[in-house]
């Protein structure tokens, strides 16, 4: 549920400054790579890789390909959820093939999201190579998925919700724990 | 603050009927997921319903309809079974029982069933642990049709509410106009049913109060939006209510002199078979107004969204 009373992890300017920071370690680990392009997990990744994408291009002077992943048909944990399941396309306008894609999404948890991201993923196509870039990394991994790029490291207990919220959903930027459900 | 998630509250699409407005749009907008899935240019499929057996149970003959939830089955990557049932030694109800506890002790997660009864989907859904969809069901109700139907026209237009939208032929003995008629006018489309008084039932107004009948088909074309046209059931006897097949074409066939009594973009539908030069002609079924094919195309991913729906259930449920 969510809780207005939620701890503020990061605020909208914490937000922007970390985005920034991801921002420029993935121009310092792919520079001037043609192949690069970025890939948002809906819902909240995919507004994150928008405005990484902005960023990356102010700085490299260059269109970075940005397109959006819907995971809820790879989903294991279909069963968990608390409404119906929603499924929204998936829009990648660049072939994969030979690329860099950086997959985006907003807290990485168990690692679950991120398998099913990549069997969607690889069923548009063969890319060269697949990074993760993550806001926040909440620790409590069950799969050997680790971000390569990520802004907040945080160890929180397995009962505690990390909540990130984009203004363009919530009307508001940050990153919230949530209290024990 | 995030929005109170929504919960697709039916265990069975037994027919329009029970459902909401709401229930109807989510469906439709999981469809476009669905649609994304079917336009790759590679993989058209989809885990979403690995390890899940779905039976396709039809009493009746049905070529399309079958293959379009085959097809949207296969996508989904179910397990299937099908099961042609021969019309003659399986249509009362209590043999339908017994089919039912057979399938049963086998343990599907859904049952696609056509069958001539109205009301078999019900029987059997208070016999079966299984999801139950409606394949169509005599005279009564086709869902999935009015849901691609519905589909195709949003696509088109980008809204149902205050669509105009002329039903024109044998309105009698149509499954899929009882479907469309719930569905239309629950999403707030003004509808019209178009054809001889022999065809058009007697009462229709009792039950869908804000649906126009006319016998004159072309006072009623300039108005619409679009345009569906359905097929003479000649199977089914239409026959006997019409003087001739001649006839009827003189005061009910789309041909291309109708088509410019309507608006230059309007939409024509046909649910299928097509009788070629009996309800419409080839001119305007193949012509560029024509979204028949699309419907065809839109039938497996408004089938994948269905049968997705009812395979994740979550929280309270409702038959």
């Amino acid at each position: 549920m969510p809780d207005s009373h939620a701890p503020c992890l990061l605020d909208a300017r914490q937000v922007e400054i970390h985005l920034q920071r991801l921002c420029r370690e993935i121009v310092a680990a792919f520079g001037n790579n043609e192949s690069l392009a970025l890939l948002g997990i809906r819902t909240r990744g995919l507004h994150l890789a928008e405005r990484l994408s902005t960023m990356l291009q102010d700085i490299l002077r260059k269109e970075i390909p940005l397109g959006a992943l819907d995971i809820t048909l790879y989903r294991d944990d279909l069963s968990e959820l608390t409404g119906s399941p929603i499924v929204r396309p998936t829009e990648i306008p660049f072939t994969l093939k030979d690329r860099t894609v950086v997959l985006v999404d907003d807290v990485i948890f168990t690692g679950r999201t991120i398998r099913a991201a990549m069997d969607a993923l690889l069923d548009h196509g063969r890319p060269d190579r697949i990074w993760l870039a993550v806001l926040a990394d909440r620790g409590g991994r069950q799969l050997p998925i680790q971000p390569d790029f990520m802004g907040l490291k945080l160890d929180v207990p397995l009962d505690r919700r990390v909540s990130v919220k984009v203004q363009e959903v919530d009307g508001v930027d940050g990153v919230f724990l949530e209290g024990r459900s | 603050m995030t929005a109170p998630r929504y919960l697709f509250p039916h265990r069975h699409l037994l027919g329009i009927q029970p459902l909401s407005p709401q229930d109807i749009t989510a469906i439709l907008d999981q469809a476009r997921g669905f649609e994304e899935v079917c336009e790759r240019p590679e993989i058209k499929i989809v885990p979403a319903l690995r390890k899940r057996l779905v039976v396709n149970l039809f009493f009746e003959n049905s070529t399309r309809t079958r293959n379009s939830f085959e097809i949207a089955e296969k996508r989904l990557s179910a397990e299937i079974i099908n099961f042609d049932a021969d019309t003659s030694s399986l249509s009362k109800g209590e043999t339908l029982i017994d089919t039912a506890l057979n399938l049963e002790s086998m343990r599907p997660d859904l049952i696609v069933m056509r069958h001539a009864a109205p009301g078999a989907h019900a029987l059997l859904a208070r016999h079966m642990r299984a999801n139950i969809v409606n394949a169509g069901d005599g005279a009564h109700e086709h869902p999935t049709q009015a849901l691609l139907d519905a589909y195709t026209l949003r696509k088109r237009f980008g809204r149902l509410e205050g669509l105009r939208i002329a039903i024109v032929g044998d309105i009698r003995n149509s499954r899929v106009v009882r479907s469309n008629l719930w569905l239309l006018t629950k999403l707030g489309a003004e509808v019209t049913l178009v054809g001889p008084p022999t065809l058009i039932p007697e009462g229709i107004q009792e039950t869908w109060p804000s649906v126009a009948i006319s016998h004159d088909l072309e006072a009623t074309l300039p108005d619409q939006d679009a345009v569906m046209m359905l097929r003479c059931q000649f199977e089914r006897g239409t026959g006997a209510f019409i003087p001739s097949q001649g006839e009827y074409a003189r005061f009910f066939q789309l041909n291309a002199a109708r088509m410019k009594l309507c608006k230059p973009d309007v939409a024509v539908l046909h649910p299928g078979p097509i009788n070629r030069g009996v309800e419409i002609t080839s001119e305007v079924a193949d012509g560029p107004n024509s979204l028949i094919l699309q419907q065809v195309t839109h039938g497996v991913p408004v089938r994948m969204a269905v049968l997705f729906l009812l395979c994740n259930p979550h929280g309270e449920q409702v038959p």
